[in-house]
């Protein structure tokens, strides 16, 4: 499979801010790619260079083959959009802002079925100006389909969206990437990257910090699987003393390491044996979320490098 | 340049455009109210006519002195009788007073008059001033024939009416339906373009349809539509006002269509040029109203620049809107298609001028 988008030593710099620094991936052909990052880390940046809205400092960007920025207009008939925050002409109802995209890119979407993808059914004729937030974003999710695009670029489509919505919005994606477009992705619902995205990229400060598939991430930078349970940290003190494995005591529970799952009974019983109450336990391996706090709580605290990781 | 996306692009303007109860206020309601304010208060009064220095030779007979009266109802014409020392020429003291137009009654017009003999009384015009001596020659032409109608009839005849341009009586209304006509053009595109340009950029909009395949031209070209339908809208307004309530005599012609197409043009260009010069909606509202509000005032669009002082006449040949209205004049009014195809040549250029530039400056994208 091709490469749908492609991207080079990317750098762009806002006077002294240096927003990208240098960061190089890319995304195949049918992929759902999750680009994730702390607010101001570079995302939305990034976005609108692979758009076209914005010119970069330096570095090479393709996307479908074709140069964002000198080539836009070429570009612009094959990729769908939703920016970061959606706006648009006040008065106007989603239909017909629909019929107005599908005039502009000479498609004949149809209204009705696009805005029951999305949720939107029920304001199909209210105007703009009257829709909530989370709406807004949903038709501006609807107007990125009208012109069946082969790239979709979205830049957290489902911020502000209550769950049922973003659970819409997550079909809407699953179905984009089974008609065999490709999904460039932004948001900051690491439980969203896990469940959609085929390749994830964690930037922050401008430099990419890890790439991967989820699982990949999650090998290479989570921690071992943890029994926890609820114990004073009397508990943590007497198992350091008891057992051969990591313990630490946080909000109230215990969580202790294991190498093995076999590992759990032997830490169980040195629970009972210590005679202190406590209960409710579980296992508990690192979510993508877990690895995005500790890797980006690592690099601003100057342990890591970015682009050192891969 | 395609058709479906203009249209399209016109047809969401339109709807949003058309939702909006202040704008509709703006462009239907507000002329009107516009047209019957300043109708009722200066249509009776000379308050805007032309001076029009006049030598009475007659020694102020009563047939003469009623035929300056009748030449000063009209509304158009002040007729202002001046005593001249003698052995003066009358051509050389109007130039010398800064007159463009003069009268003079012949000795023995009254007598004249009562036999039945030709008589002429002699119109002083200024060819540098078509308009003035526009209005001069119209009142002439139309009390003279309201005279000889009288006389050969033997009835008296109340009022003048007549449908040939030539030689129809102006009134202050025949002014002003143009100088309104030319109002809308000017201010329905500047006081909504520049702002919305502005808030465009601010809310992102340009960037999104800098995403699809609309170009700034069909943009453009949208806006200058839907400006010059609603020009067509308040020309008819203006007419059917202006002979309903004020029986004024001005009709749209033909002629006039080029000035509802270029003038939109104009100034929609103008428009965006002060929406993407402003840094935001607010500056961009204040930097069109000043360059509105002047051009407003001096361009002839409430009272005839040929009524102003001789230094305001000068400013407003700087402003695009007295071309306009000029054109428009000489269409409607004097049936001057010379100097009409002349004003409507100036804004062609100027509005091509600002278009390109326009365009130029307008960006939807950052730089
Ligand atoms: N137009 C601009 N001018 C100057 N600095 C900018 C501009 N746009 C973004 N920046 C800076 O560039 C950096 C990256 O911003 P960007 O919008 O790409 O972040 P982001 O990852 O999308 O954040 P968020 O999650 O909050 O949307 C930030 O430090 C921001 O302040
Ligand atoms: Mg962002």
């Amino acid at each position: 499979m091709p490469d749908t988008i492609e991207v080079t030593k990317l750098t762009k710099t806002y006077g002294p801010v240096t927003a990208v620094n240098g960061i190089d991936f890319t995304v195949r052909q049918g992929d759902v790619f999750a680009f994730l990052g702390p607010n101001g880390a570079g995302k939305t940046t990034t976005t609108e260079i692979l758009e076209g809205l914005r010119p970069r400092t330096s570095g090479e960007v393709r996307v479908l083959g074709l140069d964002p920025w000198s080539q836009g207009r070429e570009l612009h008939r094959q990729v769908g959009v939703i920016p970061q925050e959606f706006r648009f002409i006040e008065k106007i109802t989603p239909t017909e802002a629909i019929h107005y995209y599908g005039a502009l890119f000479d498609t004949h979407p149809d209204a009705p079925k696009l805005l029951e993808q999305v949720a939107l059914s029920d304001k199909a004729n209210a105007r703009f100006d009257t829709l909530s937030g989370g709406q807004k974003q949903k038709l501006g999710l609807a107007l990125a389909l009208v012109s069946e695009p082969k790239v979709c670029f979205l830049d957290e489509p489902t911020t502000g969206l209550d769950p049922q919505a973003r659970r819409a919005i997550w079909q809407v994606i699953r179905t984009l990437k089974s008609e065999g477009r490709t999904v460039f992705l932004t948001t900051h619902y690491l439980e969203e990257a896990e469940l959609l995205a085929d390749q994830v990229a964690i930037i922050n400060h401008g430099s990419i910090i890890a790439r991967g598939t989820p699982e990949q991430i999650i090998e290479a930078h989570g921690g071992a699987e943890r029994l926890s349970v609820e114990a004073p940290p009397s508990m943590a003190e007497y198992l350091k003393r008891s057992l051969p494995y990591p313990v630490q005591a946080a909000d109230g529970r215990v969580n202790i390491e294991m190498r093995e799952k076999g590992d759990a009974l032997r830490i169980l019983t040195a629970i009972e044996a210590s005679g202190i109450p406590w209960k409710g336990f579980s296992t508990k391996t690192d979510t993508l979320e877990d690895v995005f706090v500790r890797l980006v709580g690592r690099m601003d605290e100057g342990e890591i490098k970015g682009t050192a990781l891969a | 340049m395609r058709p479906r996306r203009i249209l399209a692009d016109l047809n969401i303007y339109a709807r949003n455009y058309l939702r909006n109860p202040a704008a509709l206020f703006f462009t239907l309601i507000f002329p009107i109210i516009l047209i019957t304010m300043f109708g009722f208060i200066f249509s009776n009064t000379g308050a805007s006519s032309i001076k029009v220095p006049t030598v009475n030779l007659d020694h102020s007979s009563n047939e003469s002195v009623q035929f300056l009266a009748a030449l000063n109802h009209t509304g158009v014409v002040s007729i202002q009788v001046v005593s001249l020392a003698p052995g003066t020429n009358f051509s050389t003291w109007l130039g010398q007073n800064g007159n463009t137009v003069g009268l003079v009654i012949p000795a023995g017009f009254a007598q004249s008059y009562a036999a039945h003999r030709p008589v002429n009384v002699t119109a002083y015009v200024d060819p540098q001033d078509p308009t003035s001596s526009g209005f001069l020659q119209g009142a002439l032409n139309g009390v003279a024939n309201a005279y000889n109608l009288r006389a050969a009839g033997g009835q008296p005849v109340v009022g003048v009416q007549s449908s040939t341009v030539g030689s129809a009586v102006f009134k202050y209304i025949d002014y002003l339906v143009p100088g309104l006509i030319g109002f809308a053009i000017l201010t329905s595109p500047m006081f909504s373009i520049a702002e919305l340009v502005s808030s465009y950029r601010k809310d992102g909009l340009f960037r999104q349809l800098s995403l699809t395949p609309l170009t700034r031209a069909e943009w453009l070209v949208a806006k200058i539509i839907w400006y010059t339908f609603l020009s067509v809208i308040s020309a008819v307004i203006m007419v059917t006002v202006g002979a309903l309530l004020f029986h004024s005599t001005v009709r749209l012609s033909l002629g006039v269509i080029p000035f509802l197409i270029f003038g939109p043009f104009l100034f929609v260009s103008l428009g965006i040029l002060a929406g993407s010069a402003a840094p935001t909606p607010e500056s961009a509202a204040v930097v069109a109203n000043i360059v509105t509000f002047p051009m407003m005032f001096l361009s002839g669009t409430f009272f005839p620049v040929s009524t102003f002082p001789p230094g305001l006449a000068l400013i407003a040949h700087i402003f695009p809107l007295y071309y306009i209205i000029d054109g428009m004049n000489q269409v409607m009014l004097f049936g001057n298609a010379t100097r009409a195809l002349g004003d409507i040549g100036i804004v062609l250029v100027l509005g091509a001028i600002l278009f390109v530039a326009g365009v130029y400056t307008f960006r939807w994208r950052e730089k």
